[in-house]
């Protein structure tokens, strides 16, 4: 295939319009099928039973009363999971989290399931396991964590990444290093230095929807699989190695999504139903609770982090250097190695170092977020950076600008970039109405910046052209935000015809070929290069056909605005073919038309945004309420600009509050205390304000239009935009994420007594 | 499991006396269903009091307002004349969860929930409210604050429920008024609450005053030294700094998920001080 990503700088008439999305008429009267709302004959319901202990050893599992009772017909431990991951350590990892092996590791670890005949005789039977525990010391916080005396996690661990492997075992499993230059030389020609640490609690992705499938494994080998995920042909794959199944017969179907957010992107509870199913012979439906969401699925990391950064007198900074702790779960991760890589990348550094350390601790397998790492980073970072502009006494966006990345720096994290939106994004913030807006008594305004890689990927589609000539599309990657609407635009635009003829499904695993899921903001970049390829193909078929009725070289058709036009003037009296009478013709010129693609779509352009956000805080209570909020983000091309706004209000009401109210509280016991929407305080409406955005374009050179992914980078300045409102509003530097009111209270009054 | 729907106080009396597991009464359900759902409890028998006659409504009388027990808070809020004599118990009533919620919960199921953080119940208790016990022995009326024991738990007796909370007729120159602190904008729970309720004389000082505080105690706290305090002032920012104080100092908080201790006792005093000037306002005090 000769498909040309490039940027082509075309004119565009579907791209950029505001089209209703397909999916929202079933969406708004609550026909769409949701992971939940799948039903087989004979189904069965599956639970799990989880361990109350934070960290214990299971020394037995006595299941025999559970499975004598009428009605049961399954019962499973890790028995019935066999290690069939032949040394993969993740893989191993995803095991054990699935169903304890031999400890379990944190308040909410699954250690046996039930299916039952009905949802009373299945939590009937949970009851009747008998599980003998030997309780250990535990350890949640990540600083206590990384203490040489903490509780180990795993006796395994010896922290990689060090200049000697260490003697003894860790809960710090890895150490990683990046940046640049010598911050030491740095700092000693620097006239300001800001030097802090700060902290940001755990959160949860928050999707209202919680995890939830209906599997059904046969008794020939094959099985399939509905579920609510981001990515069901990875689903696929985990749940095949896990069970030993053969992974093209394991049909996983995708349904609707009630949000993910990067917490569907790990299986948690499809192998338990397909071990349940198998076990029993009949499907079997599993559906998390709201408990079981919050205790063992998710969440992300929380974070210590040290930041320091100098500045010469006239606005340069000169070196910079992070210390970054992320909680991984009980299980290895990359979480500190990731905000190590994103903290400084707003900026243009000569010296500059970050160093992450990843910590085990006693709380659930930490999971993607959104821009996974990076929030918090940007958080102490663009908290330093505010406070370094304060006290050399510039303007905090001028002060950015100076220091910020164009084409051309070398990021913090290696590579050079090409052409990025930081400067412009600042540029647009410097000038905008809500810089100008003013602000009353206990009111105060941040701003801060946010930076995201983005991904590409392995990507397949497939374009059907119907005989009426309207067109199918069939994607792999799971609609999150909107993506059938922009495909369906992106389909439209290549093929020169309207919207409303073009139909976009996700297909499941058994009719399209593998797709990574739909993660690091990459469902509209990579499907629409995808569906662009897949276009274009079918425009070569649709020329073939129109050259063969006219009889002519397929050289001299072109394809313009939905039709094959013969080139020349000897062709004067051909009149075009349009895409219909080209299809109503398809069956005597040659059969079906389609358009296949399959790509590794490369060069996803680097995301930058930043944001500004006022805030009022009762200086009595420590409330805080958020009065004015506004995004200014770069997309790259906005295939459909209604879905990248909703994604920069979207991310900023998640960083909300994450800021102001979202935390994982642990008792002394290790046991999570709030578990619910209750007690977990995500913004209900009422708690934002409108959010601003503004979409810049800066074109991704390697997309055919434009397109960078916007998902993501939304979420990652909203922790820093607030703190640094906060902070100016109250006149104390708030360093804890979340600035709950007891927090800013504390803050405050610690600040009155001196 | 059994549910009933009987159709007089004294069958529904008759049934909850005589059973044998564990029952629960079933008005709006909002805080029993929850508690189902989430396998906190598995009650045998389910009394439903809605078909009861009365039950489902609000009288006004020669003494004042009789509330029946499975009145949905919303209702109240569409009382005018409840609202003018009582504003601070029907906001109470209507900050209870969600629109939704409010079309279902009673504030005789919020009292009897026994939650310290209930939002109806401090300002009941300021209003200095009755509820009218029907039980096997027949019928007592009780001051709302004596029916929470503590958290989840009631002075009430088996086969005991009530069937109606009383409010008295109001004089001139009386308001009402309650504060609760959460986090957010709504659909939260209290971390900390008060409620105030004031009569004046003719020249605007206070005459009577009772002042309760919720989320600070065990259960719902009647806090008499601070209604005392407010006896005899105009709210003046000495009095009000007074009022504060003895309201932090009435507090016997708990840290949890929801706040600390310290942070309980504060707002506990801003919202006594803040809930008195609104109460006092709606009185007719300048």
């Amino acid at each position: 295939m000769n498909f040309d990503p490039r940027f082509s700088g075309r004119k565009f008439a579907s791209v950029g319009t505001r089209p209703i999305r397909p999916d929202g008429v079933d969406k708004v009267t609550g026909r769409a099928r949701y992971g939940a709302d799948f039903n087989m004959a004979g189904q069965l319901v599956g639970r799990i039973l989880r361990s109350p202990h934070a960290h214990a050893v299971i020394k037995s599992i006595d299941t025999s009363k559970a499975e004598k009772l009428a009605g049961v017909k399954a019962v499973i431990t890790a028995k019935d999971l066999p290690d069939l991951t032949d040394g993969d350590a993740a893989m191993y990892d995803i095991l054990d989290n699935c169903m304890a092996r031999k400890k379990a590791l944190y308040d909410g670890h699954a250690v046996a399931a039930v299916a039952a005949i009905d949802a009373r005789i299945a939590r009937q039977a949970l009851k009747l396991i008998e599980v003998e525990y030997e309780v250990l010391p535990h350890v949640t916080d990540v600083d206590e964590a990384a203490h040489h005396h903490a509780p180990l996690i795993n006796d395994q661990v010896f922290t990689e990444g060090l200049e000697e492997k260490p003697a003894k075992p860790s809960n710090v499993t890895k150490r990683t290093q990046f940046g640049h230059g010598d911050v030491h030389k740095g700092f000693a020609e620097a006239d300001f230095v800001v030097e802090r640490s700060f902290k940001t609690e755990q959160t949860h992705q928050g999707y209202i929807e919680p995890h939830a499938c209906v599997a059904s494994v046969n008794a020939d080998g094959t099985a399939d699989l509905w579920v609510c995920t981001q990515g069901h042909f990875v689903y696929r794959q985990h749940c095949a190695q896990l069970l030993g199944l053969e992974a093209s017969k394991l049909r996983v179907t995708s349904s609707e999504i009630g949000g993910g957010f990067g917490g569907k992107t790990h299986v948690w509870a499809e192998p338990v139903a397909l071990a349940l199913s198998r076990k029993a012979g009949r499907p079997v439906k599993l559906v998390m609770t709201r408990d079981e969401v919050f205790r063992a699925s998710g969440p992300t990391s929380a974070t210590s982090i040290d930041v320091k950064i100098g500045a010469r007198k006239d606005g340069t900074i000169t070196a910079a250097e992070a210390t970054l702790r992320y909680s991984c779960g009980p299980y290895a991760g990359s979480w500190a190695e990731i905000g190590a890589m994103t903290a400084f990348a707003c900026y243009k550094l000569e010296n500059v170092k970050t160093v992450g350390y990843e910590v085990l601790v006693n709380r659930p397998k930490t999971a993607a977020y959104r821009a996974p790492s990076a929030p918090m980073a940007a958080f102490a970072v663009e908290s330093a950076v505010d406070e370094l502009a304060h006290e050399i006494g510039m303007d905090a966006v001028d002060f950015r600008i100076k220091n910020a990345a164009q084409e051309g720096t070398r990021a913090s994290y290696g590579p050079v970039y090409g052409p990025i939106g930081i400067g412009p994004t600042l540029e647009a913030v410097k000038h905008h109405p809500h810089m100008k807006a003013p602000l009353k008594e206990n009111q105060g305004r941040g701003m801060a910046c946010g930076f995201w890689f983005n991904f590409g990927g392995q990507t397949c589609t497939d374009l059907n052209i119907g005989m009426d000539g309207s067109v199918s599309l069939a994607v792999g990657t799971v609609d999150v935000g909107g993506s059938r609407a922009s495909l369906s635009l992106v389909a439209a635009e290549e093929l020169g015809i309207d919207y409303s003829h073009v139909k976009a499904i996700v297909a499941d695993t058994s009719s399209l070929g593998y797709n990574d899921m739909t993660d690091g903001s990459r469902g509209t970049f990579s499907s629409s290069m995808a569906t662009i390829s897949a276009a274009r193909n079918a425009i070569k078929i649709l020329r073939e056909r129109a050259a063969q009725t006219w009889d002519i070289p397929v050289e001299d058709v072109i394809w313009e605005k939905g039709h094959a036009i013969a080139k020349g003037e000897k062709y004067g009296n051909l009149s075009p073919l349009s895409l219909k009478e080209i299809a109503a013709a398809s069956g005597k010129t040659g059969g079906p038309i389609a358009g296949h693609s399959e790509l590794v779509a490369d060069g996803a352009g680097v995301s930058f945004a930043t944001h500004i956000c006022d805030v009022e805080v009762d200086p009595e209570t420590g409330s805080t309420r958020v009065i004015r909020y506004t995004v200014v983000q770069d997309a790259g091309k906005a295939v459909h600009p209604t879905y990248v706004e909703g994604q920069y209000q979207g991310g900023a009401a998640q960083g909300i509050g994450w800021a102001l109210n979202e935390e994982y509280i642990y008792g002394k016991d290790g046991r999570l205390q709030n578990a619910g929407f209750l007690d977990y305080r995500i913004p209900v409406c009422s708690d934002l304000p409108m959010i601003d955005t503004q979409i810049l374009e800066i074109p991704n050179p390697n997309h055919p239009y434009g397109v960078r992914g916007v998902g993501e980078t939304s979420i990652v300045p909203p922790l820093a935009a607030i703190a640094n409102a906060v902070s100016n509003a109250v006149g104390v530097r708030m360093t804890h994420i979340p600035m709950s009111p007891p927090r800013i209270l504390a803050a405050l009054d610690a600040e009155r007594e001196g | 499991m059994r549910y009933i729907r009987p159709l007089s106080i004294e069958d529904a009396v008759g049934e909850l006396a005589k059973a044998v597991g564990p029952a629960a009464i079933l008005a709006g359900g909002s805080d029993l269903l929850v508690r189902m759902k989430g396998g906190f409890v598995e009650p045998e028998l389910i009394v439903d009091i809605k078909r009861i006659g009365g039950l489902g409504d609000v009288t006004e009388t020669a003494e004042g307002f009789r509330i029946g027990a499975a009145v949905p808070c919303a209702v109240l809020g569409e009382n005018k004349a409840l609202k003018k004599a009582w504003p601070g118990v029907v906001e109470a009533a209507n900050l209870i969860g969600s629109k939704q919620v409010q079309g279902r919960c009673t504030i005789t199921g919020n009292l009897c929930n026994a939650s310290p953080a209930a939002d109806s119940v401090p300002a009941l208790v300021a209003a200095g409210a009755k509820a009218v016990v029907a039980g096997p022995s027949g019928k007592r009326t009780i001051a709302v604050e004596s029916v929470p024991t503590g958290p989840g738990r009631t002075s009430l007796a088996k086969g005991e429920i009530i069937e109606a909370i009383l409010l008295d007729k109001r004089p001139a120159h009386a308001g009402d008024a309650y504060l609760r602190f959460i986090p957010r904008t709504e659909m939260d729970i209290a971390v900390v609450s008060a409620g105030v309720n004031l009569t004046l004389d003719d020249h605007g000082a206070i005459k009577t005053a009772r002042v309760a505080l919720g989320a600070a105690a065990p259960t719902v706290l009647l806090v008499e030294e601070a209604g005392q305090v407010l006896v005899g002032s105009k709210l003046d920012q000495a009095t009000l700094d007074r009022l504060a104080k003895i309201c932090s100092g009435a507090c016997r908080p708990i840290d949890d998920k929801r706040g600390t201790i310290e942070f309980r006792r504060k707002v506990a005093g801003v919202l006594a001080r803040r809930v008195a000037a609104i109460a006092y306002k709606r009185a007719g005090g300048k």
